[in-house]
């Protein structure tokens, strides 16, 4: 997957982000999304900063901090899929309170490592939308614009 | 389109679905994509959009939703073939 093309990186309305971001049901420790830069009803583009002290540095490694791929290929989901199944749900944040979202398959490959206190960008494209499942097609870049890993991702959403 | 064949083409595109291939030697009409070949729910959806390409034909998220056997399915892919080809 390549880099989208940069007019695609126009700020969405504030609202509209903030809405999403108050949708997105993952919080910390396990919350891997700050900002998102872009969205419409076929793309996320959203970023996360790892800090020097999450949690799984100490374990992961000792001696090497550096980010464990599930986390990764977490990230990617929350930005990926969540942020986006959110906006094609309508991102109302008293509708979507009680929505449940379930990870249901990933398929990624890993390049580089990502140390305490990186910045990540995540981009998504959408594959489809069907019957509430949500494919994606998802990246990760570092500052450098460098690939990270890339997989596919889905999900499901379900309203109670 | 003959039953046979649509059933020939169905088995096909389910197969990449199936988690134990063993399961397909005991398939039949009636057998339950869920509970007989153990097809994950979430890839019911891939069945479903696999099926619309496969056959050309659109399934309504009504019918996609109550769709649980084989025979069904069938069912489904005939009707839909016959309408989209005006018989």
């Amino acid at each position: 997957m390549k880099r989208l093309s940069e007019e695609l990186y126009k700020s969405p309305d504030e609202t509209l982000a903030g809405n999403i971001l108050a949708c997105i049901p993952q919080q910390s420790p396990f919350r891997f999304i700050d900002r998102i830069l872009s969205i419409d009803e076929n793309h996320v583009v959203g970023t996360y900063t790892f800090k020097s002290n999450e949690s799984f540095y100490q374990g992961h490694f000792p001696d090497f901090p550096v980010t464990p791929g599930v986390i990764l290929t977490e990230t990617m989901a929350q930005i990926g899929l969540v942020a986006l199944g959110v906006f094609l749900c309508g991102a109302d944040p008293s509708s979507l309170k009680s929505a449940r979202i379930f990870f249901t398959s990933s398929n990624v490959q890993f390049h580089k490592m990502v140390r305490p206190g990186d910045q990540v960008w995540v981009e998504s494209q959408k594959e489809y939308f069907r019957l509430r499942k949500l494919q994606c097609k998802v990246a990760m870049f570092n500052q450098e614009g460098k690939k990270i890993c890339a997989g596919t991702l889905s999900g499901m959403f379900s309203n109670p | 389109m003959e039953r046979s064949a649509a059933a020939e083409k169905l088995v096909e595109i389910v197969r990449p679905y199936v988690p134990e291939p063993e399961l397909l030697t005991h398939l039949d009409e009636g057998s339950d994509f869920l509970k007989d070949l153990k097809i994950n729910s979430a890839h019911m959806i891939d069945v479903v959009l696999d099926v619309e390409e496969a056959f050309d034909i659109e399934i309504s998220d009504e019918a996609a939703e109550s769709l649980q056997t084989v025979g069904q399915a069938i069912d489904l892919i005939l009707s839909q073939a016959g309408a989209s080809s005006g018989h």
